[in-house]
């Protein structure tokens, strides 16, 4: 008796964990199958707060022809192309737009993983957009992407301490030396640790000294006066006793923060638009005196590195109408200037920095008035007018060589010599442009 | 293989030098036996054989899947660029030092754990588990552990040794690492020499002590000559996995201030880079790495295959 009771007992355990594990294989495949009845856009990107907003609106637009789904990649850069890159290569067909840094498109091109633009796509992606930030989304002369949003770092600068704020290096120079022998705040802090952010610095120098590193096309090393006359002037900057002793590890956060914290030594700061609020948030005494202008020039007006985010079509992907179409919507003038007022992402498209009209409030906003771009953006003429003049970093198909290289290469910028570290960087991206770059 | 099939036949080795006629039954029986062996055969060498060959084939190409165009047999020109490099050399550098270090600080830790476990009288279960529970735990959760409490923002142990940023600094960067390879894989080594410490009969240490031998006489001249063959196959062991050092680095530091080792780099190329004829280059150089400190292990220092008996030695 006792044995069969166990025996029994023994069989309905097995047969329970046999129909749990059936139940736990089936579930999933019985989801799978429901949302297949329709076709489903799949959104490769950067987590951004209210993007999923976007998303729903546009799945709205869509009115049931297709499903936009929000992949999110993960924060950081590198981790975001990894994956997209793996999936690629392997072909995989389950991504249909990809959320792409400005450096990528060239790289991604050229491995034939994006879908061209052309036609009405291509006459829309180029509506009214401004010049540098589209001219990121082409390669070989063709468009490959859709500019979602923008970027451009400004001078912040304290009031207080300096009444005009200085319009070239030079007079920064000059300007934060005075402050030194006057006993105040008097660092200029910027991104000087060994990551893109340093790249960034570098190629808004060479730009502005009307230098190159690349050919035009990308598929040339140049290295020109220019660019060496840039790693002089970083040279002197980083031993000019005028930088934070700490900036070889600052990256956008550390910088904003040294700005920020209640015994600054900062005077001059070379950041994102972000930290303005930033700054409201964290020391609302010195908000009152922070203030901004262009990016600081050389020989006349600068030009500025400019960051942001296109939007692509993956050529394996099966259902490309609809995904052209999605792009069309998740960039569209609409969805830019909600991201703009409420991810604080610049728009590419020009007219809406000049447009008045207000939003509805923000997703989880505290107050009920109406953002507008000029609540959001009280630097937004100053940020149109560097986008006008823009830096674009070398658009290459080996951005990510070029980015590793130089940030290494020119890391500490205290320890440059111009000619041999200039010789470095042609012999580095050389080598990545016949293939046998070693990325350290 | 062949053996497997010959040994139910003791009959047959004997006469083997002449190649005996086999007859028809065990003809059919030798083939039957090939195919038993056949799939498993297969497999081992579909999953170990082929990727070796196909990255050599891949190594002498220059293929990046950038420039798909451009693919095409380039010989050894991508070992010349590798060779020549100095990031590959500084990697090299690195994942030496690294496999040094942390093998020897393992080694002696290792040794005073496993006299531990062996010796303790008290719940030595209890001991067992809890100084094993480091080599239970997923290195890269480890990793994360580690690069928290190293961290400027939230790490206990930044504030209470004192240090600024130590993640940002090659040298403190490199200690922490090899501090988490310890941690985690001491636990390992220790079980391993616990091992060869079983082998050590008491007999032998009881008339060491009659004779007078001290303590350390008694480990040096008695118990290290016994586990000589066990240390080596720990030593072996931890020197190949230490060699091939990737997920503290990758957690840690991501290979940052030149702490990259070379798996770090063949990853970065491979993946990051899109090179897959350089990453590869740089695969087969690991492999090759590997093969020679094995062979030097085995052939000048004379360790034995795990498995075989001592016999098996040089």
């Amino acid at each position: 008796m006792v044995s069969t009771r166990t025996g029994g007992r023994g069989l309905s355990r097995w047969r329970a964990a046999i129909a749990g594990s059936v139940a736990l294989i089936a579930v999933p495949t019985i989801a799978a199958c429901g949302s297949d009845s329709g076709t489903t856009i799949n959104v490769y990107q950067a987590p951004e707060q209210n993007f999923q907003t976007v998303v729903d609106k546009c799945n709205e637009q869509a009115n049931g022809r297709y499903k936009i789904v929000y992949n999110k990649l993960p924060r950081d850069a590198d981790g975001q192309r990894e994956q997209m890159v793996r999936r690629l290569a392997a072909g995989d067909t389950g991504l249909d737009v990809l959320g792409l840094d400005v450096t990528w498109v060239p790289e991604f091109a050229e491995a034939k993983w994006l879908e061209e633009f052309t036609g009405e796509n291509k006459a829309n992606a180029e509506d009214g957009v401004l010049k540098g930030p589209l001219s990121t989304a082409m390669w070989n002369g063709k468009l490959y992407g859709a500019t979602k949003n923008t970027n451009v770092q400004l001078l912040w600068y304290d009031d207080q301490l300096t009444q005009s704020p200085p319009q070239t290096w030079d007079e920064m120079i000059d300007a934060s030396k005075q402050l030194k022998s006057q006993g105040k705040p008097y660092h200029i802090v910027f991104t000087g640790a060994q990551y893109e952010g340093l790249v960034v610095l570098y190629n808004s120098l060479v730009a502005s000294e009307g230098g190159h590193i690349l050919s035009d096309d990308g598929k040339q090393v140049v290295m020109d006066q220019g660019a060496v006359d840039a790693l002089k002037l970083l040279k002197e900057v980083a031993t000019s006793g005028i930088t934070d002793p700490s900036m070889t590890n600052a990256q956008e956060q550390q910088v904003q923060q040294s700005f920020e914290a209640p015994d600054s030594q900062a005077a001059f700061e070379l950041n994102w638009p972000y930290v303005y609020a930033a700054m409201q948030a964290a020391n609302p005494d010195r908000a009152k005196h922070f203030k901004w202008a262009r990016y600081p020039g050389i020989n006349g007006d600068s030009k500025t590195t400019i960051g942001g985010l296109n939007l692509a079509v993956s050529s394996m992907s099966l259902h490309k109408p609809e995904a052209f179409d999605a792009v069309k919507c998740l960039r569209g003038p609409d969805s830019q200037k909600f991201q703009a007022i409420c991810d604080g992402v610049p728009p590419t498209i020009e007219s809406i920095y000049t447009d008045e009209a207000a939003i509805d409030p923000c997703p989880g906003a505290t107050t009920t008035d109406k953002p507008t771009m000029a609540s959001a953006y009280p630097m937004k003429d100053t940020i149109l007018e560097e986008l006008k003049d823009p830096a674009v970093r070398p658009l290459t198909v080996v951005y990510q060589n070029l980015s590793t290289i130089t940030a290494k290469v020119l890391s500490p910028p205290a320890e440059i010599d111009p000619e041999s570290t200039a010789q470095e960087l042609r012999d580095g991206l050389q080598k990545a442009l016949d293939s046998k770059g070693v990325l350290p | 293989m062949s053996q497997t099939v010959e040994t139910g036949t003791p009959a047959e080795v004997v006469p083997a030098k002449k190649k005996p006629v086999l007859s028809e039954g065990k003809r059919a029986e030798r083939r039957l036996g090939w195919l038993l062996c056949a799939p498993a055969a297969i497999v081992m060498v579909a999953v170990t054989g082929w990727p070796i060959i196909y990255s050599v084939w891949l190594s002498l190409q220059r293929y990046d899947l950038r420039f798909p165009d451009d693919r095409e047999f380039v010989g050894l020109s991508n070992y010349a660029a590798v060779l020549t490099d100095k990031y590959w050399w500084t990697a090299f550098g690195i994942t030496s030092l690294i496999t040094v270090v942390s093998v020897i600080i393992e080694l002696v830790l290792g040794m005073l754990l496993a006299l531990i476990m062996h010796r303790t009288l008290v719940g030595r279960g209890l001991v067992r588990t809890v100084s094993l529970i480091p080599y239970g735990i997923v290195t890269v959760v480890a990793a994360f552990s580690w690069f928290y409490a190293w961290n400027t923002d939230t790490g206990y142990l930044t504030s209470l040794f004192g240090a600024e940023a130590p993640l940002t600094q090659q040298i403190s960067s490199l200690a922490i690492i090899i501090l988490a390879e310890v941690w985690k894989t001491t636990p390992f080594m220790a079980l391993l020499l616990m091992a060869g410490l079983a082998l050590v009969p008491d007999d032998l240490l009881k008339a060491a002590s009659m004779d007078g031998a001290t303590a350390w006489q008694r480990f040096t001249k008695v118990m290290l000559p016994v586990m000589k063959p066990a240390i080596l196959v720990a030593l072996l062991f931890r020197t190949l996995d230490a060699f091939r050092v990737f997920d503290n680095i990758f957690v840690l530091t991501k290979g940052a201030n030149d702490t990259s080792s070379v798996s770090m780099q063949t990853y970065n190329n491979l993946i990051k880079g899109l090179n897959l004829g350089i990453g590869s280059t740089m695969s087969v150089l690991i492999f090759i790495a590997v093969a020679i400190i094995a062979f030097i292990f085995i052939k000048l220092f004379g360790a034995s295959a795990p498995g075989s008996d001592s016999g098996g030695r040089r």
